[in-house]
Parts: C-alpha cells; sequence; structure tokens
C-alpha cells in the first residue's frame, strides 16, 4: 500500500465519520463542527483526485465563510434539539425508504457506459487545474457563468430589499466625514478677558 | 463567437443594471423614471428580439444558446406580457406604498430568466434560467415584507419552490449520467437509442423531471403552493406569476420532453395523463368551493395547466402548437383577470372576495365587461379565445387516440363553467356592496380594453395559431 | 555510515515519505516558535522605546531571555475550565487558534529551492488555511459560556469575514500580474531588482492587504475582539496557562504570516533588491548577503513586523461600526477599481503587444 493509499483511506475514513456524526450529535455546535470537518475531508479527497483548485475554494468559501457564519446563528438561537428530534422515528422508515431508492438510482447511473472509462493518466506536476478551469469557464461556458453572476446579482438585490430598514429619522448616528473633517476651532472657543481679583482677598 | 444572437438578452441585462444603478440615485420623487425607463428597456428588447426574426436555427455560446422560430415568438410574448404587467401594476403599487425600483429591477431579472430558459438548449441552461426566474419571484411574492401573509406565501413558494428545483435537477443529473451529456440534441440522440420502457435509470430520471416540472407549472398533485401563494402575493406579483412564467415553464417542458426526450414519448405520456386528470378534477372542483377570487382563479390555473400539459400527450406537432396556444392566450387572459383585481383593489386592502365582484356592472359598466370577457373565456365560451384554443387541444388529443381524456376534459370544463358563470352572476344581477366608484388612468384603461380586444380577436383570427404551428415544426 | 543507510533502507517507503516530510516541518516550526516568541520581546522593547521607557530588562542580560521565563511561568499554571463550559470544544479552540497559523508556513518559498510544499495553488491555499484562523476565537468564544466571551466572538466573526474580501480582491491583483497562483512563480516574476517589486504599482493594494491583514490578525487597531477596556479580554477571559499561551503563540505566528506573504507578494520575497547590481554582489566575501537569499526574505518580514508594532503604538482603537464601515465601504471599493484599473493596462499592454506596437 502506498503512501497515497494511506491518505485516501485516512481522509475517506474521517470523511464519513465526521457526515454521521453531523446527523447524529446532539449539541448543533458540535454538529457544525464536525460539518466543517467533514469540508475539510472532502476538499482533501478533492486535491488528491488533481483538482486542488475546487479543493482549496472548498475550504476558503465553505469552512472560511459560510461556516462562520452558520456558527454565528447557532450560537444566536438557542435551539431546542430535543423538540426537533419528535417524531425521528416515526419518519425513519420513510426517511430511510427515500435513502434506498435515491442509493438505487445512484447505482444505476454509476453503471451506465458513460463511466465505463480507463483510469485517467496523471497529468504532469505543473499542469494548473485553476488555469485549465479559467480558460473553460471563459470561453466555452461563459454563458451560463454570466447567468450565475446575475442570479448572485438578485440574490443579494432581494436580500437587501427584503431585509434593510431605514433607521427612524431622529435616530442619532455619527458621520465619520464630518468627524475627520473637524477643526479645534469648531469645538474650542477661546476667550480673552480680564484677570479678575479672588472675591475676599 | 455568435454572441449576436443573442443582442436581446445582452441589452435587457446591461439595461437592468443600469436601472439598479440610476434607482439608487433617484429621489422618491422622481421614482418614476425608473419605471418609465423599464418600459423602454421592455420595448427595445421586444423591437430587437422582433428583428432577430428567424426561420432557420441557430446555436450560439457552445451550443448553449439556441435560436429558432419558437424562442423569438415565445420571447416576444413573455416580453408583451411582462410590459403589460409594469403598465397594470403601477397604481397598486403606489397605493400600498411598495413602489420601488427594486421591484422593476427584480422583475426585469426575472424576464431575463425566462428569456434564458426559452432559449436554453442544455440542460444546464434550462436550470440556470429556471433559477433565475424563480429567484426572482421569491423575493417579489415577498416583496411587502410588513405583510404577514406575503411573508408567509413567499415562504411556502420558496420552501416548495426549493424542492422542486432539488428534484428536477437531481432528474437532469441522472439523466447526464446516462447520457454523458447535457447538450438536448446529445441526451436525444441517445434516448433515441434505448428502449424507454425498459431502462430503469431512463424512468427514474424522467420521473424527476417530470415531478419537478409539474411543481413549477403548479399542476395536481404538486400544486399545493398554488392557492396559498397567489393569495399571500401582492396582486401585480399574482398577475406576474400566473402569466409570463407559464409561458416559459411550456418552453421548458418543449426543450426537455420533446427536444430531449422525444422518442422517449411512450414514458412521459403515461406519466403526464394522472398529472392531467388529477389537475382537471382537483382544479375544478376545490374553485367551487372558494369564497375567495384569487384562491379561485389560482384552482382554475391549476386545471388551465391540465390542458396546456394535455397538448403534450397527443406527443405531434399539432398538439404542440396547440398547447403553445393554450399557454400564451391563457397568459393574456389571466393577465386581464387580475388587471380587474387591481382596479377593485384600493388603500385599505385587496379587492380579493368574491363578494367584490358585486354589482360591478353598476360601478363600472365598461369593466364589467371586459370581465365577463376574460372569465367567458376561461370558461371556454365561443367565439372567444378560450374557446379555441381547448378546441385545438381536444383535436390533437383525439386525433392521437386518447378519447377517453378529451371526454373528462370537455366534462370538468362544464363543472368548471359554473363557478365562472357564478362570479358573472354577481357582477350583473347582484346589488354591490361597495358603492365607492373606480378610477384608473388613462394607459391603464386603454390596455385593459386592448386586452379585452385581444381575447375577442386572437380567437377569431387563426394567425396566432398558424404563427405557432411554424414555430414548432421549425423547431422540432 | 553505512549501517545507518540499511537502517533507512529497512523501513517502509511510506514511513519513510512520512519522515522526511515529518523533520522538513520540525524544520521550519521550531525557528517559527523561537522567533515568535523574540516577536513579543520586540513588540515589548519597541513599544517601550517609543514610550519613552526601557522595556523588559531584567531576565538575563538586556532582558534576552524574558520570553523564556513567559513560557515557562505559563507552562507552569493551572488550566481552569469553566464550570459551565464546553469542556471538549473549550480545550479544542486554542489548538483550532493555533494549527492554521503553523499549517501556513508549508506553502512559503523560504529561497528557490527551500519549500516543503510547492503547490500550484499556493496563494488561494494561505487564504484558505488563514480563514480558519476565526474559528479558534469563535469556539473559544461560545465555549467559555461567558457573555464578554461571546461578545468577542461575534465581533472577531463578523470582523474577519468582512476583511477576508478586501484581502481577497487585493491578492487577485497580485496574481494578475504574476499571472500564477505558485508562490515561488509569483516571486520569481518579481525579479530584477528594487524596481520590479510589485508593491510601486500595486502601491494602494499592498496598503488595502496589509490593513486587511493587521484586522484579520485582531490585532491594533482593530482589537475589538479582544477590547480589554469593554469587554475585559475578550474571548480568552477564561483561558489560562497553556490554553491561553497557545492562543497567544497563534497570534504572533499570524502576524509572521501576514507580514510574511507582504514580502512575498509586494517585495520579491527572497530576491535581493541589488539584483543587477553586479559590482556589488562580486564583491569578495560580503558579496554573497547581496545575492539572493533567505535573508532578504527574513529583512523583508521584520520590516513588516515592526509596522505591526509602530501601528499599535502609535494608533487607537477604531470603534466597531468604524471598522465595518472601513472594510466595506472604502477597502473593498478600493480594490474592485485598482483591479478594474489593473485589467485596462494588462488587456492594452497584451492588445499593443499582439499588434507589435503598430500604434507609432
Amino acid at each position: 500500500m502506498g503512501f497515497e493509499q494511506i491518505i485516501f483511506y485516512l481522509f475517506a475514513t474521517a470523511l464519513i465519520m465526521s457526515a454521521v456524526s453531523v446527523v447524529t450529535v446532539r449539541n448543533p455546535v458540535l454538529a457544525a463542527l464536525f460539518l466543517i470537518a467533514a469540508f475539510f475531508s472532502s476538499s482533501a479527497i478533492w486535491i488528491m483526485l488533481e483538482a486542488e483548485f475546487l479543493g482549496v475554494v472548498l475550504v476558503l468559501v465553505y469552512v472560511g465563510a459560510v461556516m462562520v457564519l452558520f456558527l454565528f446563528v447557532i450560537m444566536m438561537l438557542d435551539i431546542n434539539t430535543d423538540l426537533l428530534r419528535e417524531g425521528f422515528m416515526r419518519y425513519l422508515p420513510i426517511g430511510l425508504l427515500i435513502a434506498v431508492v435515491i442509493a438505487a438510482e445512484m447505482i444505476l447511473v454509476m453503471m451506465s457506459k458513460v463511466f465505463d472509462k480507463p483510469i485517467p493518466a496523471p497529468l504532469p506536476a505543473n499542469h494548473s487545474n485553476t488555469e485549465a478551469l479559467g480558460e473553460v469557464l471563459y470561453t466555452q461556458y461563459v454563458y451560463p457563468f454570466e447567468i450565475a453572476a446575475v442570479i448572485l446579482l438578485v440574490a443579494i438585490v432581494a436580500a437587501i430589499v427584503l431585509a434593510h430598514r431605514k433607521r427612524p429619522i431622529n435616530t442619532k448616528s455619527q458621520k465619520p466625514g464630518e468627524q475627520v473633517r473637524v477643526k479645534s476651532s469648531d469645538r474650542l472657543r477661546i476667550i480673552k478677558m480680564d484677570a479678575e481679583k479672588r472675591a475676599g482677598s | 463567437m455568435s454572441f449576436s444572437l443573442a443582442t436581446p438578452e445582452i441589452f435587457l441585462l446591461s439595461a437592468t443594471c443600469f436601472i439598479l444603478l440610476l434607482d439608487v440615485f433617484l429621489k422618491d420623487k422622481f421614482r418614476s423614471i425608473g419605471y418609465w425607463a423599464s418600459l423602454l428597456a421592455l420595448g427595445v428588447t421586444l423591437v430587437l428580439t422582433y428583428q432577430s426574426w428567424t426561420e432557420a436555427k441557430a446555436l450560439a455560446f457552445n451550443g448553449m444558446f439556441v435560436h429558432d422560430t419558437l424562442s423569438v415568438v415565445l420571447k416576444m410574448a413573455v416580453l408583451s406580457i411582462v410590459t403589460a404587467i409594469f403598465v397594470y401594476s403601477k397604481p397598486y403599487l403606489i397605493d400600498r406604498k411598495i413602489f420601488k425600483g427594486e421591484f422593476y429591477s427584480i422583475s426585469l431579472f426575472a424576464t431575463l430568466g425566462m428569456m434564458v430558459m426559452i432559449s436554453a438548449n442544455t440542460l444546464l441552461m434550462l436550470y440556470m434560467g429556471l433559477e433565475l426566474l424563480s429567484l426572482s419571484m421569491y423575493a417579489l411574492v415577498a416583496f411587502n415584507r410588513d405583510n404577514g401573509r406575503c411573508t408567509e406565501a413567499a415562504m411556502k413558494y420558496f420552501v416548495l419552490g426549493a424542492i422542486a428545483s432539488g428534484m428536477l435537477l437531481y432528474g437532469m443529473s441522472l439523466l447526464y449520467g446516462l447520457s454523458g451529456s447535457i447538450e438536448l440534441s446529445s441526451i436525444a440522440e441517445y434516448v433515441a437509442n434505448q428502449k424507454i420502457m425498459s431502462s430503469v435509470a431512463l424512468l427514474f430520471a424522467l420521473t424527476f423531471i417530470i415531478v419537478g416540472l409539474g411543481f413549477k407549472f403548479g399542476v395536481a398533485p404538486f400544486h399545493m403552493w398554488v392557492p396559498d401563494v397567489y393569495q399571500g402575493a401582492p396582486t401585480p406579483v399574482t398577475m406576474m406569476l400566473a402569466s409570463a412564467p407559464k409561458i416559459a415553464v411550456f418552453a421548458m417542458t418543449m426543450r426537455l420532453l420533446v427536444g430531449g426526450m422525444e422518442f422517449g414519448s411512450e414514458g412521459w405520456q403515461q406519466m403526464l395523463i394522472p398529472l392531467i386528470v388529477m389537475s382537471m378534477v382537483i382544479g375544478n372542483i376545490a374553485a367551487i368551493a372558494q369564497t375567495n377570487l384569487k384562491r379561485m382563479l389560482a384552482y382554475s390555473t391549476i386545471s388551465h395547466m391540465g390542458f396546456v400539459l394535455l397538448g403534450f400527450v397527443s406527443a405531434s406537432e399539432g398538439g404542440y402548437s396547440a398547447a403553445m396556444y393554450y399557454a400564451i392566450t391563457y397568459a393574456i387572459t389571466a393577465l386581464g383577470g387580475f388587471a380587474i383585481l387591481i382596479a377593485l383593489s384600493h388603500e385599505d386592502g385587496d379587492a380579493e372576495e368574491l363578494d367584490d365582484l358585486r354589482g360591478l356592472s353598476r360601478r363600472h359598466p365598461w369593466y364589467a365587461f371586459m370581465m365577463m370577457l376574460f372569465l367567458f373565456s376561461m370558461a371556454g365560451v365561443p367565439p372567444l379565445v378560450g374557446f379555441f384554443a381547448k378546441l385545438y387541444i381536444l383535436q390533437a388529443v383525439v386525433s392521437a387516440g386518447f378519447v377517453w381524456l378529451a371526454v373528462i376534459a370537455v366534462l370538468m370544463s362544464v363543472v368548471g363553467a359554473f363557478y365562472y358563470l357564478r362570479a358573472i352572476k354577481l357582477m350583473y344581477f347582484d346589488k354591490p356592496i361597495d358603492e365607492r366608484s373606480i378610477s384608473m388612468s388613462i394607459s391603464f384603461n386603454a390596455l385593459l380594453s386592448v386586452n379585452g380586444l385581444l381575447v375577442v380577436a386572437l380567437g377569431l383570427t387563426p394567425s396566432l395559431m398558424a404563427l405557432c404551428l411554424i414555430a414548432i415544426k421549425q423547431s422540432i | 555510515m553505512d549501517t545507518l543507510t540499511a537502517i533507512w533502507g529497512s523501513v517502509p517507503e511510506f514511513l519513510q515519505t512520512f519522515i522526511i516530510i515529518l523533520l522538513k516541518i520540525v524544520a521550519i516550526l521550531l525557528p517559527l516558535i523561537l522567533a515568535v516568541a523574540y516577536t513579543t520581546y520586540a513588540e515589548r522593547k519597541v513599544i517601550g522605546y517609543m514610550q519613552v521607557r526601557l522595556g523588559p530588562n531584567r531576565v538575563g542580560p538586556k532582558g534576552w531571555l524574558q520570553p523564556i521565563a513567559d513560557v515557562v511561568k505559563l507552562m507552569f499554571k493551572e488550566v481552569i475550565v469553566p464550570s459551565q463550559a464546553n469542556r471538549f470544544v473549550f480545550l479544542l479552540a486554542p489548538v483550532i487558534a493555533l494549527a492554521p497559523a503553523f499549517v501556513a508556513w508549508s506553502v512559503i518559498p523560504f529561497s528557490n529551492t527551500m519549500i516543503l510544499a510547492d503547490i500550484n495553488v499556493g496563494l488561494l491555499f494561505i487564504l484558505a488555511i488563514t480563514s480558519l484562523d476565526v474559528f479558534g476565537i469563535i469556539l473559544a468564544g461560545w465555549a467559555s459560556n461567558s457573555k464578554y466571551a461571546i461578545l468577542s466572538a461575534m465581533r472577531a466573526g463578523a470582523q474577519v469575514v468582512s476583511y477576508e474580501i478586501a484581502m481577497g480582491f487585493a491578492l487577485v491583483g497580485v496574481l494578475m500580474f504574476a499571472g500564477s497562483l505558485n508562490l515561488n512563480e509569483i516571486v520569481k516574476a518579481q525579479s530584477g531588482g528594487i524596481t520590479q517589486w510589485f508593491a510601486w504599482p500595486l502601491f494602494g493594494l499592498l496598503v488595502v492587504f496589509f490593513i486587511a491583514g493587521v484586522a484579520e490578525t485582531n490585532r491594533a487597531p482593530f482589537d475589538v475582539a479582544e477590547g480589554e477596556s469593554e469587554i475585559v479580554a475578550g474571548f480568552h477571559v477564561e483561558y489560562s496557562g497553556m490554553a491561553f499561551a497557545l492562543f497567544f503563540l497563534g497570534e504572533y505566528a499570524n502576524m509572521l504570516m501576514v507580514s510574511v506573504i507582504a514580502a512575498i507578494l509586494f517585495c520579491g520575497g527572497w530576491l535581493s533588491p541589488f539584483e543587477g547590481v553586479d559590482w556589488l554582489i562580486n564583491l569578495p566575501y560580503v558579496g554573497v548577503l547581496f545575492g539572493h537569499g533567505v535573508h532578504w526574505l527574513l529583512l523583508k518580514t521584520a520590516f513588516f513586523i515592526f509596522l505591526y508594532l509602530w501601528f499599535r503604538a502609535t494608533f487607537p482603537r477604531y470603534r466597531y461600526d468604524q471598522i465595518m464601515r472601513l472594510g466595506w465601504k472604502v477597502l473593498i471599493p478600493v480594490t474592485l477599481v485598482y483591479i478594474f484599473a489593473e485589467g485596462i493596462y494588462i488587456g492594452w499592454k497584451m492588445w499593443q503587444a499582439s499588434h507589435g506596437g503598430g500604434l507609432t
């Protein structure tokens, strides 16, 4: 068994175990942590498949940004996990049935001839996955790529429209521009006045 | 590269981004500049689309984009309908204090999504267009965000819509896994070499795709969201939901089932038939029980979408073009119906109960007449357009040998006529509860009159049907 | 010697790989930890002199052994776990805070050949790994079960996520010029002496990058996550002993990290600024010092570290809303405009190249 295989099995085991733990663990924060571990292991596997760009971006986007916000929300909310677990046994048979159906479909598709290909030869070490991806994205797939950008734009606009509220007019707020521009003469008035005698002396 | 084929889309996208930016710098007083700019953008896009009229099929963006007669006709229909929606909805938005530039920019993005769907030549583009459309629609449904019912409707729509997208995507990925291509023509080749009824994987993929399409069409048994969303959404948004997207979903079905899986028609015919029967039965019978006008129209939409799918069942050019004709004319009719609802609503509440229609003929005889036209058309009374639409569909179905389906469709239309006629009776033979006079702007009235005229004229002249037939023939 | 080779040969192949990698890691980490220790000493000395004090001068000659004394002290202190805290996460948090700070060093090119992992996506890798630092703080804040700690966690989370965007955009500018994500390639793209450094054309991005870097590491003037005047010490208020020391170590390792990246991306990394000045490099004995080498990288890093310390002695702490405003409304637009202008410049250059400069 080579070094690579050992690493693969290490990450694959970690991936499966953490994925299972996401569902089974009781504490939601711990579940989120296991999800991070799962992302991490899968990104390692991607990197082993020579998809280093995707692997790193998975960590960058999902672990570095999405999961931070996830944790944020979970910590703010006091989730009652017992309530969520109610009726778990009742729904279990249906859930299992769906899982079996989906698994069966995936197996059926995997058995199709399209995937019956020889294992591709490893690419040379200086092959840049990022460059290859960029080239396809901006030529062959430029249309869906741009539409995806539009979808994200709509998401931003919609989120702002639905969530942003103007504050009441008489709210006090700071205007940093004015704060920076302020001069000592605006705040301090130096008055010339004659000396006065202390009363009683 | 043939970017120029997508000129209308590119122009619309640039114009929408410009309007989005423009609106940020507009003061509340000049808000209507954004409205006029949106109309202008749609108008120019319409002209550009018309100019790109073609008799030949052409591909662009490495086969991602298809340009044919079908796409031109459907895009023009969608663009005109969205323009009409903008004109109709202005007074409503001002009354509800949601006259914001974002309404227009998000609607324009939705329009772009529909255009992408109509011109899609790959599974990827179908999905992207659908997502762009759906995401914009979720936001629009929740647009009146301080209204609890709006938010609830948006939530339901979003959750069910997301599930539907997931189903569709799963089906598409199965299809991709089987055929090894996202391009519809290659998928068609793959399907042609397969015996659909004995290929389990292909049937699975088809099932998921049909379920996803069913959700988006809003046909039974995937119709749960339709009444709630129609009722909860602001009336202009309901109008939007009921009209233009139906045309886009028709295009999607056309591309996916006919363009991609025509040789699997044996499979999807059998899957569509139960959906059609259920939608017609549930839609028409449940509509009778409604007292809320918007809910009633929602159930009537369900049954009409059953009719559109019925056109596909015949799996013939005549059937597809009849379905296309039905989708377009239904969108136009629904547009008018909801416009009347906008005219009837006032600042302190929407007119959405059946009772609000009482005595409309005395309050505003012209609106009452128009509403009668729209309702008769939906019921399928000759010589209005709805009758011809149903007729073409039934012709195609009977010639394909599904006589029993045609019988059910006719029976259910008769049941449906009951609640349309009830609404007309309320307008003409009952005393009004609300005596307030109704007055709308000239542009609103003019557009409504044109809309009514179309409902009469489109049926009497066969030109639209001929156009549909040409478009379908050329695209297959 | 022969017996040693024989023993080495009998070790299975994957163990050999493993041991070699392990040794390389140790070779990087030991100096790093030492550097961290003496950065704390440097900080106290520099700030001391800036404030006209002497700084630490009791332990060892001129106080040189002060960091050692601090480490020994922290090691013998008790690690107290608050009674209501989530014990597992509480103890995990400092480790998570420290680990990414160390991992990122694996892709740093110390010289043309001294790289532990010469990967294609080095720049993205660093960005990804540094984005993990915040988890240590967030988890510490949550697990401590203290309101000050959780407030600090929220602040740190929002701040780091916001500044990551500006930082990422600043890096995009560099990679557009270098045409590669490999750190060593980026260094080599700046060869040709001090005038070829990216710091000159991309000075604005360097400033943005370094400000974002200071914010990412929660250092003054963006240290609201600690904010001892309002939330006592923020996320590490409940930590003591070695657990606290790990946070401390992580913070300084991150500072070093940001400085070394700034040196690599904008100031030519291990390249000599005197490249091309042949008479200097050909000098007997001292000429080697003017050639390329790891010492230049260390020197440049030291400069940026000094900036960190200088900032801390100079600027008062930003208010929280000001931090957010600076990140979202100033730095991000600046980088966007910069990248846009850079794109136009590169496009123009390419156009010129393809038309053979036919304009003249």
